[in-house]
C-alpha cells in the first residue's frame, strides 16, 4: 500500500496503448456513464416522453388535416410521422452528449482522466456509446406508443435497418455534439446553441410534412437536409417504397460530418487547458 | 530575482521531478516564466506563493495537461512533453478542486480509476476496498460523493490519486477551502503518505501548511521563483514567528518600539510599529526571546495589555524574501496560525 513503489521503467513502444486496453478504458467509462443514469433515473425522462409528446401531438393535433393533404387522413399520417419521428429522435437526443461533456468539464474529473494514461478517445467514445443505448431504449419505448397510435411495420427488417442508419446519423452529429461541448462555457449554452441548430433542421424537412407544398427556396434546403434523406429513407424502409437515393445522401452526410467533426472534437478535447 | 539553487545534490540523480525553464504563457499573462525547481526522491517540496503566482499552471504542466510554451520537465525521468503516456503511468494528481465524480460512490469512483489504470477487475475491487479503508472512508463507500464533507472529498481525492502506486504525488493545495479540524484531518492523511516515502510536489498559499508537510520550500511569484531551500533554513530568514505586542497605553507605542531595538531583541528585523492596530511587531526566532522581550519591557515599565505570537502570513514571508508585497491579491490567511499568549 505505499506510494514509494518505484516505477518500471517504460519504452515508448510499450506505453502505447493496445486495443484490448482500449476496450477496458472504454469499458470502465461506460460502466461511469451507466451508473450516473442509475443515479440519477430522470435525466432519462426527457429522452423518454420528448418524442411521445410531439408523436401525440402531431397524430392527433395535426394529423388529420396533413392526413387529407396527403390523399388519406389520420390513418395515413400516422404512417407518415413516425418513421419520421426516428430521424428526429437521431438528432434531438444527440444532444446529451454535448451537454454531459460539457458538465463533466466544469467539473474536476475531466483533468482527472486526462491525467491518467488513457487513450484520448476512450472518454467520448464511452459517451457515445452510452448516448446510442439510451437512444435505443427510446426508440423501442416509442415504436410500443406509434402501434398504439396505429402503426403498422410494413417491414420488421426494415425498422432495424432504420435504428442502424438513424445510430450512424446519430453518432456523426455526436461528434458536432461533443465538439461544442468542449468549447461552450456550460451546459447552457450547448442547450441554446444546439437549438438553433437542430431548430431549422427540424422543421424544415420532411419529418413532420412532405415537402412538395412548400416554396422553391426552401425545398434547396430541405431537399438536402440530412433529416430529410434520414425520414425519407426510414419511410421506405418500414413502410414501403423507394430508399436507395435517401439511404446514400444519409450515409454520405454521416461520413461526412464525422470525418470533419470527429477530429476537431477530440483535437479540442486534447487541448482543452 | 534571485535564483537558488537548493539542491546540493547532483540534480539528476536522485531528483523525481526536475524542472528547467518552464514557460507558459496566456496570451499577455506570463503564468509561468523560466521556473527552475526539483523534487528529491522520498521528499516533499512546497510551491508556496499567492493566487495567480503560477502554481496551477505548472502542476497542470506537469501533469501533461497543458503544453509548456518552453523548458523542460521531467518526471521519473520521462519528458513530460515527448513522453505524456510514460509520465501520466507514474504521476497521481489531487487537484484544487477535488476531482472525483459526484455521482459516483466513493467505491465506484475507485474502482473505476483502477480499471483506467489496467487493474485486473479482482485487484481494482481490492485496491478500492484497501484505500476506502486506509482513508476511513469503507462506512460511506457506497454513497454518492456528492453526499461527502468537505475533508472526505479531499480523502477520496487522495485516495484517488494513490491507486495506480505514483512516483510522484502533485497535490494542488490540499486544503485550500478547507475549515482548520479539516484541514487537520487532510493534514494528518498527507504526513502518513510522507511518512512511507511518498514523492510530493505540494502547492499552498499557507506558510503553516509548507512548514507542517515539506522538507524543501520553492516560493513563487508572478511566474517566477523568488527563493527557495530547506524550509528551516528559509524560516530563519524569513524570521520565525511575529509577536504582537499591544501596549495598554497607545502613547508607548514609539517607546515600546525603541525599547525593543535598544536591547537587541528583533531577531532578523527592526521592530514595526502598525497605529491602525496599536500594537508593535517583532520578528523573533525562538521561546527564549519571547520572554526576553516581556522582562526588557517590564523592565522599562510598560505595561501591556495584550501580547501574541503569528507565524509569518503569505504576505510577510514575501516581504523579508524579496523585499516587496506579494504581486497577486492574497486570499485569507488560516484562521489558526496565530496562537494567542495569555500575560
Amino acid at each position: 500500500m505505499s506510494a514509494t513503489a518505484i516505477a518500471t521503467p517504460v519504452a515508448d513502444a510499450d506505453a502505447r496503448i493496445t486495443l484490448r486496453g482500449h476496450l477496458r478504458h472504454t469499458g470502465a467509462l461506460i460502466r461511469r456513464n451507466l451508473l450516473w443514469i442509475r443515479q440519477d433515473p430522470e435525466s432519462m425522462f426527457d429522452a423518454l416522453f420528448m418524442p411521445i409528446v410531439f408523436t401525440l401531438l402531431f397524430v392527433y393535433v395535426f394529423g388529420g388535416s396533413i392526413g387529407l393533404a396527403l390523399g388519406g387522413g389520420q390513418e395515413q399520417y400516422v404512417q407518415y410521422v413516425i418513421p419520421g419521428m426516428l430521424a428526429m429522435m437521431s438528432m434531438t437526443l444527440s444532444q446529451g452528449v454535448g451537454t454531459g461533456f460539457s458538465q463533466d468539464f466544469n467539473s474536476g474529473v475531466m483533468d482527472r482522466f486526462r491525467s491518467l494514461p488513457i487513450g484520448r478517445g476512450s472518454v467520448l467514445f464511452a459517451k457515445i456509446a452510452v448516448e446510442l443505448a439510451r437512444m435505443l431504449f427510446a426508440t423501442a419505448v416509442l415504436m410500443v406508443v406509434a402501434v398504439l397510435v396505429g402503426f403498422h411495420i410494413h417491414h420488421w427488417a426494415g425498422l432495424f435497418a432504420t435504428v442502424g442508419l438513424s445510430a450512424v446519423f446519430a453518432s456523426s452529429i455526436m461528434w458536432v455534439f461533443l465538439t461544442l461541448g468542449v468549447t461552450l462555457k456550460n451546459a447552457q449554452s450547448v442547450q441554446a446553441m444546439g437549438f438553433l441548430v437542430l431548430f431549422p433542421l427540424q422543421f424544415g424537412s420532411s419529418i413532420f410534412a412532405p415537402t412538395n407544398s412548400m416554396p422553391g427556396w426552401l425545398r434547396h434546403f430541405t431537399d438536402y437536409n440530412p433529416l430529410s434523406t434520414l425520414a425519407d429513407a426510414a419511410r421506405g424502409l418500414m413502410v414501403g417504397g423507394p430508399v436507395a437515393h435517401d439511404l446514400w445522401v444519409t450515409v454520405v452526410w454521416s461520413v461526412a460530418i464525422t470525418a470533419v467533426a470527429a477530429p476537431i472534437a477530440i483535437r479540442k478535447y486534447t487541448r482543452k487547458t | 530575482m534571485t535564483r537558488i539553487d537548493k539542491n546540493p545534490h547532483d540534480a539528476a540523480s536522485d531528483a523525481a521531478v526536475t524542472v528547467r525553464g518552464l514557460v507558459k504563457h496566456y496570451g499577455e499573462t506570463k503564468a509561468l516564466d523560466g521556473v527552475d525547481l526539483d523534487v528529491r526522491e522520498g521528499t516533499v517540496l512546497g510551491v508556496l506563493g499567492p493566487n495567480g503566482a503560477g502554481k496551477t499552471t505548472l502542476v497542470r504542466c506537469l501533469s501533461t495537461l497543458i503544453t509548456p510554451d518552453a523548458g523542460q520537465a521531467t518526471v521519473a525521468g520521462y519528458d513530460v512533453v515527448r513522453q505524456p503516456r510514460q509520465t501520466r503511468r507514474v504521476i497521481g494528481l489531487t487537484g484544487q478542486y477535488a476531482s472525483v465524480d459526484e455521482k459516483l460512490s466513493g467505491y465506484e469512483n475507485l474502482y473505476m480509476i483502477g480499471r483506467l489504470l489496467d487493474l485486473p477487475r479482482k485487484e481494482a475491487r481490492a485496491r478500492a476496498d484497501g484505500l476506502l479503508e486506509r482513508f476511513s472512508l469503507t462506512e460511506a463507500a457506497k454513497r454518492p460523493a456528492s453526499t461527502y464533507s468537505g475533508g472526505m472529498r479531499r480523502r477520496l481525492d487522495l485516495a484517488a490519486s494513490m491507486i495506480g502506486h505514483p512516483a510522484v504525488l502533485y497535490l494542488d493545495e490540499p486544503t485550500t477551502g478547507l475549515d482548520p479540524r479539516t484541514r487537520n484531518e487532510v493534514w494528518t492523511e498527507i504526513k502518513r503518505m510522507v511518512a512511507e516515502g511518498a514523492t510530493v510536489l505540494l502547492t499552498t498559499q499557507y506558510m503553516e501548511e509548507a512548514e507542517q508537510l515539506a522538507s524543501e520550500l520553492t516560493v513563487i511569484d508572478r511566474g517566477k521563483v523568488v527563493a527557495g531551500g530547506r524550509v528551516d533554513e528559509l524560516k530563519a530568514r524569513v524570521g520565525g514567528r511575529t509577536l504582537r505586542i499591544r501596549p495598554a497605553d497607545p502613547q508607548e507605542l514609539g517607546p515600546t518600539a525603541t525599547a525593543l531595538d535598544e536591547f537587541g531583541l528583533t531577531g532578523p528585523g527592526n521592530a514595526t510599529v502598525d497605529t491602525g492596530t496599536g500594537t508593535v511587531l517583532v520578528p523573533i526566532l525562538s521561546d527564549e526571546q519571547l520572554t526576553a522581550v516581556v522582562g526588557a519591557l517590564t523592565a522599562r515599565g510598560i505595561t501591556l495589555a495584550d501580547i501574541a505570537t503569528e507565524l509569518p502570513s503569505l504576505d510577510e514571508v514575501f516581504l523579508s524574501l524579496t523585499g516587496h508585497k506579494a504581486s497577486a491579491p492574497q486570499d485569507v490567511t488560516p484562521a489558526d496560525s496565530r496562537e494567542e499568549v495569555a500575560v
